[in-house]
């Protein structure tokens, strides 16, 4: 991103007149009759189960290259097939490089031993806690996200919940309606002659499954339709696949001020039993995506970074131990992103609880000092302005502050 | 609805379950035989002919062939680089997963074994393998056709161990690469990859494949059965793959699985116990009941009936064929609240509408694509959950639409691949009466009636009516 220009615009106030640059804000005004200029709060998932200990290394603490004796990654020094310093005592993955930047100007922040607190190693029972928001109560029938949007009747914009994901999301299931699609461009009915007699089946059907869907799809393509025109290309490259174009998706919706609020997008492949590897292996091609999604993300939205809070999440982390395969098992806490132009970042939070035998939790795993609902809280109460918590997280009261946003 | 379902509405709602959709064929066929004598037929699909479907299959030639001859003719890109063969499409190794998905497809379509075709999907998703997994991509084909395929209506035991020994699920899930940290093979220098314990598949079986998530095993018992299976392993996964169990990887302590004490010495006997103990434990019949409940009767399946049907797999010790009478006889099966209960995956969705329509079918990558955008690329479900069974997860904004487009493009012989005749396209109403008799809402009554020809039938395929069984 043109960090310059953007502070510059920021401080010379009227001095865009003399550039003759359209004032953001009068681009965004123009764009105010279709929803507004809103608050965006991204969640990725990365399903799988992610090695945080191999994403953000800590490096100072001894313990990780006695528990690691293949898979660990040196600490920051010169060369480049080692931790990239953040601190002082963590480093990020070489992988992830290009977060360096983004970390350093601010705007990426980081909590370690972070993540759900029930004990559960299934993929499926994790990944279920983390979107229904309630770990341990597997009863709550709708997700976190759905419930805020539940709480929030901003608009009644069809893109206010949007998942860039084959299925909708758990975390996004429930009584507010949503949207999932793939791609903008093909959000279309190609038999446009049976669109109406489709549109009246579906939204005047007695069942109500479908007609919610059908309801949630006629909408949104016609909405779609009406603003496609204004929805800008993007100017950023984006990693290949479906991760890449989730984030690329999202990042139009938002330019195009549709509406959006909540924005979910996924990304596979991080259940890394064998050959997960250090500096190279598995780990590092899937955390390549993920660095150059992101990245390509906060260059794409430029000062629209502002109104934007992306927070990354997995279902657990691994087993402190590396296994017999150059892999990890299933484990407890793991690390998270969050990335915004209004983040607190450059900071690696979390108390570290260490990695010494007696300190793990249950004998093997990162214990976790942050519950990734504290992390969520923080950006739906200062960003979105969520005041009553409960009803999105019921049960819980977060233990800690950990000041994530201004 | 709350009224007993009229015997029209039994037959369709039987065929609906037991087969990829019910034609209007089949339907007369049951009428003649009576459900009972269908159901025993399609219980021994070895006495049922099925030339029709075995032909077009016979013409994918990768499912005839072995893993070793797989790798061979479709090796990965390297190896063909350095045998100097030309790199294309048809010598890929995508394109073994590609007629295995065409194969799928095609018997799911044709073939005259419906509700066999039926479980080897089933019991496929419930053993799920990612075919693009590494080797999994020369080893999925064998795995459905050798390890699947001879179970699916025998002994849920049987199937259990086809699938532990099976060079896709011990690749898959890891198990060929976990040893004792204390065997002699695990300190040669040589073994840098075998050091130890790996959990994931000791995890899945007991998770996925048995007890269930809540049937009652803690993270030492994952550790406990991990032991026992080390040692399990895969000899040439990329040359000639073959289960052995191989005693120097072997972790040949005393264990203790679920409160089972396991003597020290055992070998390969370790591994069969907890096969055993796992496939007649109560919680694996308790598990696998509520599954096929929940694929033949509804989502949230009776606790009633999944108890009767828990029952009937202790006593039969796991015998498919008494959980499928189980289940088809009872009368939660025909219970109004279960008409029409379930959402039809991507696959039973696809295949219905071109079993209804009668399509010549010849399965094609972009008839595959739909699949894919629906949600369900056959073979390519990477977490081992494989995919869900329940009506929301088949329902979002991008998939509906995709079934939308694709209803539209079939009646307009636009997919590649899929003809329809010009009499089914006249044969709308006549479809109705295999789908959805006396059950149509007005809405979609009302639009038929005013819509013509094509139209018409592209508009039934698209209906919320044809997204349910």
């Amino acid at each position: 991103m043109n960090h310059s220009r953007r502070s510059f615009i920021k401080s010379a106030g009227l001095g865009f007149l003399a550039l003759g640059l359209p004032p953001s804000f009068l681009v965004r005004a123009a764009g105010a009759q279709q929803g507004s200029r809103g608050k965006v709060l991204v969640v990725v998932f990365q399903r799988g189960g992610m090695d945080g200990l191999n994403v953000v290394i800590p490096f100072k603490d001894r313990a990780y290259y006695t528990l690691r004796p293949s898979i660990a990654v040196a600490e920051p020094a010169a060369g480049e097939e080692r931790a990239v310093d953040l601190d002082g005592y963590f480093g990020l993955h070489p992988a992830l490089a290009p977060l360096k930047n983004i970390y350093d100007k601010g705007h990426l922040a980081i909590v370690h031993a972070a993540g759900s607190p029930d004990n559960t190693r299934s993929h499926f029972d994790a990944q279920d806690y983390m979107e229904i928001g309630t770990p341990g109560i597997k009863s709550t029938p709708d997700g976190w996200l759905n419930r805020y949007l539940s709480e929030k009747r901003l608009s009644d914009s069809p893109f206010r919940g949007v998942a860039v994901s084959p299925q909708t999301p758990r975390m996004l299931t429930g009584a507010a309606p949503t949207l999932s699609l793939s791609s903008i461009e093909e959000f279309r009915l190609r038999n446009q002659s049976m669109a109406a007699t489709l549109q009246k089946l579906y939204t005047q059907s007695t069942d109500p499954l479908f007609r919610q869907g059908g309801n949630s799809l006629f909408d949104a393509m016609a909405r779609l339709r009406a603003i496609e025109s204004k929805i800008p290309p993007s100017s950023a490259t984006y990693p290949a696949g479906r991760f890449g174009n989730g984030l690329k998706q999202i990042a139009r919706l938002i330019k195009a001020d549709v509406g959006l609020e909540i924005a979910f997008t996924e990304i596979e492949g991080w259940d890394t039993h064998v050959n997960e590897g250090g500096t190279t292996g598995i780990l590092a091609n899937r955390l390549k995506e993920f660095g150059a999604g992101l990245a390509a993300f906060y260059q794409d939205l430029g000062d629209r970074l502002d109104d934007v809070v992306i927070v990354t999440m997995s279902e657990f982390g691994r087993t402190a131990r590396e296994n017999g395969n150059r892999g990890t098992d299933h484990g407890h806490a793991n690390v998270m992103f969050v990335m915004g132009g209004r983040v607190r970042g450059g900071k690696v939070y979390g108390r570290w609880p260490g990695l010494a035998q007696e300190v793990l939790y249950e004998g093997r795993d990162l214990d976790l000092t942050t519950d990734y609902r504290t992390v969520c809280s923080e950006a739906l109460a200062r960003h979105l302005a969520q005041r009553d918590m409960a009803r999105i997280f019921p049960g819980f009261r977060p233990a800690i502050s950990v000041g994530l946003l201004a | 609805m709350s009224a007993p379902l009229s015997q029209e509405q039994k037959i369709v709602h039987f065929l609906s379950r037991i087969s990829f959709g019910p034609t209007p064929e089949e339907v007369q066929r049951v009428n003649r035989l009576g459900i009972r004598a269908y159901l025993d037929e399609q219980l021994e699909p070895e006495k049922i002919s099925d030339n029709a479907a075995e032909e077009k299959v016979a013409a994918l030639k990768t499912m005839r062939l072995s893993s070793r001859e797989l790798f061979e003719l479709y090796p990965p890109p390297k190896v063909a680089q350095e045998r100097g063969m030309m790199p294309g499409e048809m010598n890929a190794p995508r394109f073994v997963i590609l007629e295995l998905q065409q194969a799928r497809l095609l018997r799911a379509v044709y073939s005259q074994r419906q509700l066999y075709e039926v479980l080897v999907d089933f019991w496929n998703n419930h053993f799920n393998i990612f075919a693009a997994k590494g080797a999994d991509r020369w080893l999925t084909t064998v795995y459905e056709r050798d390890t699947i395929r001879p179970h699916a209506l025998g002994r849920f035991r049987d199937l259990l161990l086809a699938t532990a020994q099976s060079p896709a699920m011990l690749f898959y899930l890891d198990n060929w690469l976990s040893v004792s940290p204390n065997g002699a093979m695990a300190r040669m220098p040589a073994n840098a990859r075998r050091r130890g314990l790996n959990e994931n598949y000791a995890r899945e079986i007991m998770e996925l494949h048995t007890l269930g998530v809540d049937g009652g095993y803690t993270q030492q018992d994952v550790r406990e059965v991990a032991r026992c299976f080390t040692g399990w392993t895969l000899v040439r996964p990329r040359g000639d793959p073959e289960f052995r169990f191989e005693p120097r990887l072997h972790d040949q302590g005393a264990k203790t699985v679920l409160g089972t004490r396991i003597a020290a010495g055992g070998g390969v006997e370790d591994g069969m116990k907890i096969i055993d103990l796992l496939a007649r434990h109560p919680s694996t019949a308790k598990f696998i009941a509520t599954k096929l409940a929940r694929r033949f009767v509804a989502d949230d399946p009776p606790a009633s009936l999944v108890s009767r049907v828990a029952d009937a797999f202790r006593r039969s010790d796991g015998d498919i064929r008494t959980l499928i009478r189980a289940i088809v006889d009872s009368p939660e099966f025909y219970s109004p609240e279960a008409y029409r209960a379930k959402v039809k995956k991507p696959l039973e969705y696809v295949a219905s509408a071109l079993r209804v329509t009668n399509a010549e079918t010849q399965v094609t990558p972009q008839l595959l694509r739909y699949l894919g955008r629906m949600g369900e690329p056959l073979f390519l479900a990477q977490p081992p959950t494989g995919y869900p069974d329940v009506s929301a997860s088949w329902v979002s904004p991008d998939m509906l639409l995709t079934r939308m487009n694709f209803a539209a493009d079939l009646v307009g012989n636009r997919v590649d691949g899929a003809r329809v005749q010009a009499t089914a396209l006249r044969a709308t109403q006549q479809f109705v009466r295999v789908i959805a008799p006396d059950s149509l809402s007005s809405g979609t009554r009302a639009a038929l009636a005013e819509a013509e020809g094509p139209e018409a039938l592209a508009l039934l395929l698209a209906a919320p009516e044809f997204q349910r069984r």
